[in-house]
């Protein structure tokens, strides 16, 4: 194969760049004060409050949102829509990227992060639901990364490697899609142990299910999301199948969020029922339940329907960050907003401005990864030396 | 012996509540773990705590804690509510103004030791452990920090040492587990001047707890909290008023923290053996369709090749009978034409043409 030219560019001072550049710099800062001073030097956590963002942004908005991977790859390869290929490597990585990013954020966020891998090596809590969390998010991270390869394989030009990992996509595949079953719905099922202490609008027993529903609908938005947003930026790095495909993509996920949005509202109706929440429906959290659950499920569940029907690609993305939205609103809700209500507001918890810093500090790492990738490695269009997988 | 209406409905009503415990306990097995035989407890008497502080300060010495900013003999502190915290294994905090109380009133809080602690349930590296003492205690050694001990409990017992960059550690009260087992009482319990608290083994503080009630039915509310709240816990109280005015939840149910999460934990091997059986079976249907539709089209395919081919061949057959035809017409008509020709030549070329017939032989 031909010798790719390696051209060395400074970076240029684009707004993009400079924006990023300050971010890293600030989140760099910010890790060496993390890691020397403590939590307490860092975060506005509490005795009351022992999960904050870090939890409830970074880990659970961040495995819900990187659900595009196995959503997309099962479409795929196991439903057999082949119509979905191209679209099935860039939400590969943004999978990967996203789980990536999980663990390394959860790094700020435990006491002693040396010492993750104990659960596994040292004594495991089986009976913990935060295990199978753990124990799920890492063999996930392993199965994205190796479904990932051959990608950098390609790139690399290293044939063997790549046709023997390919021959693994179905296996890979089902692995992944049960992974993600578990830990999706296990991160919902976390807070099932603290039912005196979750708003009874939001506690339910089906918790797990409303988490494992939602991370399809999360998957299927964000590869909607990515994919206008590489659109708009990558557009050269697309080959004839990305571009004569995208738009198909973008109009059955659409179609497939509305029908999963629409059950998932169907299942939160009975969730309250079974629970018998109603009378807590005319109270302040009442009222803010019902912006989530209309405002976030019932009107992105009507235009995703809208935007199908009459195949407008504009109101299908905009819908997409509308439930992109949602689903950061619903974790916010569960993980924090509506955890803890019973407590006085004064010992209620609010990020402080390092938490949020790494935070966004987390996300860009991911998109200046995720840039690097896509401009380098055939993620955005196949590779003219190697057959379709 | 007669059967009042009242009484009856009470049977009833006890009835049913019993066949519905009777099935949540049961649920997971035919096992029903009541807490260990013989475990130590601790029978807390609101009524009798005075708000003196000793057991702040002997919990502080004993289980050699910082000193506090202000002296334990300060009772101002007690203007504010106070919570346990990673300086701090119990506080006693003052209630005022409560509705039926003479004066104020004081609770202790400390971790009142779960008989299924949801702190133990919740850890994933299972640094908790609930001793056969009744003490539930927590390693440090494999503590990760990840705080789902703080989340999970439902007293808010557990803290954490968040200024601690390098050894942080979940604090919270050990029950004096070391000086449990070499036969001394906890430091609280061993200081208290008023003698609100009662050390002993939990069955027993259960029947003192129930004698005072029976013998005081005015001065006590007739509940002893923490016989089964969350599946009950070691240490006891009792109160002259409502626990809620003691700042104490009063709808965390009888449920042991283990039992909330038991059901989406036995999702688990469902998921992990169904969806890769489901999933095969998915893909295989949809290779099968696939294959299916690859040969209905490959056999349509030929199947039109052929009548093409046929229709072909009956036009090329007919073609050729037709040129045939026409060959054979055009043979006739030079035939034909041969012969009138020569027909015409007859008057003057059939006579020696006939000639040699007429030889004779």
């Amino acid at each position: 194969m031909p010798v790719r030219k390696i051209v060395i560019e400074k970076p240029a001072l684009t707004p993009f760049n400079v924006v990023a550049g300050i971010i890293v710099v600030v989140g760099l800062v910010i890790t060496v004060i993390r890691f020397t001073q403590g939590l307490g030097a860092t975060t506005n956590l509490s005795d009351y409050n022992p999960w904050g963002i870090w939890i409830g942004f970074d880990l659970l908005v961040g495995v819900a949102l990187a659900a595009g991977g196995y959503v997309t790859s099962a479409a795929c390869y196991i439903f057999g829509l082949k119509r979905f290929h191209s679209a099935v490597r860039p939400a590969i990585l943004t999978g990967f990227l996203g789980y990536a990013l999980v663990v390394l954020a959860l790094h700020y966020d435990v006491g002693r992060p040396w010492r993750l891998p104990y659960p596994f090596i040292v004594q495991s809590g089986t009976t913990s639901l935060l295990f199978e969390v753990a124990a799920c998010v890492a063999l996930y991270l392993t199965v994205l990364f190796i479904e990932f390869t051959p990608a950098a394989l390609e790139w690399l030009g290293l044939k063997r490697a790549r046709s023997i990992v390919v021959k693994l996509t179905l296996v890979l595949t089902i692995f992944g899609v049960v992974l993600s079953t578990l830990h999706q719905s296990s991160l919902g099922a976390l807070f099932l142990i603290a039912p005196s202490k979750l708003h009874p609008l939001w506690y339910s027993p089906y918790l797990a299910l409303y988490f494992f529903v939602s991370s399809i609908v999360a998957g299927l938005s964000m590869v909607i999301f990515e994919g206008s947003l590489a659109h708009k930026h990558f557009h050269d790095k697309m080959d004839a199948e990305h571009l004569r495909e995208a738009d198909g993509v973008a109009l059955s996920f659409a179609k497939a969020a509305s029908w999963v949005l629409a059950g998932y509202f169907i299942m939160k109706v009975i969730g309250i029922a079974q629970t018998n929440a109603w009378g807590h429906l005319g109270s302040g959290y009442g009222l803010w339940f019902l912006v989530e659950m209309v405002g976030f499920v019932m009107l992105p569940c009507y235009f995703y329907a809208i935007g199908a029907r009459e195949k407008n690609l504009t109101i299908i993305r905009r819908t997409a960050v509308w439930t992109v939205l949602g689903i950061v609103v619903n974790r916010f809700n569960v993980g924090l907003i509506a955890f803890n209500y019973h407590l006085p507001s004064s010992e209620r918890y609010f990020p402080h401005w390092m938490e949020i810093g790494i935070s966004v500090f987390v996300v860009t790492i991911g998109i200046l990864a995720y840039k690097f990738i896509v401009t380098h490695m055939p993620i955005l269009y196949a590779h003219p030396d190697y057959d379709a997988h | 012996m007669s059967i009042s209406r009242r009484r009856f409905l009470g049977w009833l009503g006890a009835a049913g509540v019993g066949t519905t415990l009777g099935r949540s306990a049961h649920a997971a097995g035919n096992t029903h773990f009541a807490g260990h035989p013989d475990a130590l407890g601790v029978l807390f008497d609101a009524t009798r705590c005075i708000g003196c502080r000793k057991c702040e300060e002997a919990c502080n010495r004993v289980n050699e804690l910082p000193a506090p900013p202000k002296p334990f003999s300060d009772l101002a502190v007690l203007e504010r509510p106070r919570r346990t915290d990673a300086k701090t294994y119990t506080v006693v905090n003052r209630y005022e103004n409560v509705p039926g109380a003479k004066g104020p009133l004081y609770r202790k809080i400390q971790c009142n030791h779960c008989l299924e602690p949801a702190c133990a349930s919740a850890c994933f590296v299972s640094a908790f452990a609930k001793n056969p003492n009744g003490a539930v205690t927590y390693d440090e050694s494999v503590c990760v920090g990840c705080r789902y001990c703080m989340i999970a409990c439902p007293f808010e017992i557990p803290t954490y040492e968040y200024d601690k960059a390098f050894t942080p550690r979940v604090m919270k009260c050990t029950f004096c587990q070391p000086r449990l087992v070499k036969g001394q009482l906890p430091g609280c319990v061993e200081i208290c001047p008023a003698e609100a608290l009662t050390f002993g083994q939990r069955r027993n503080l259960l029947k003192i707890a129930r004698e005072r009630i029976g013998l005081f039915p005015d001065r006590y509310i007739d509940h002893i909290y923490g016989e089964t709240e969350m599946g009950g816990t070691a240490w006891l109280t009792i109160s002259g008023v409502p626990f809620r005015d003691l700042g104490m939840r009063e709808d965390l149910g009888t449920t042991p923290a283990p039992e909330l999460t038991k059901g989406a934990l036995s999702v688990v091997p469902v998921v992990a053996a169904m969806w890769p059986v489901l999933l095969t079976g998915v893909y295989a249907i949809n290779q099968r369709r696939d294959k299916i539709a690859r040969e209905e089209k490959a056999a349509a395919v030929a199947a039109a090749v052929a009548q093409a081919q046929a229709e072909a061949k009956a036009k090329l057959t007919e073609a050729m009978a037709k040129a045939e035809k026409d060959k054979k017409a055009a043979i006739d008509k030079e035939v034909k034409k041969a012969l009138e020709e020569a027909a015409k030549a007859q008057p003057s070329a059939a006579a020696p043409a006939a000639a040699p017939e007429k030889k004779p032989s």
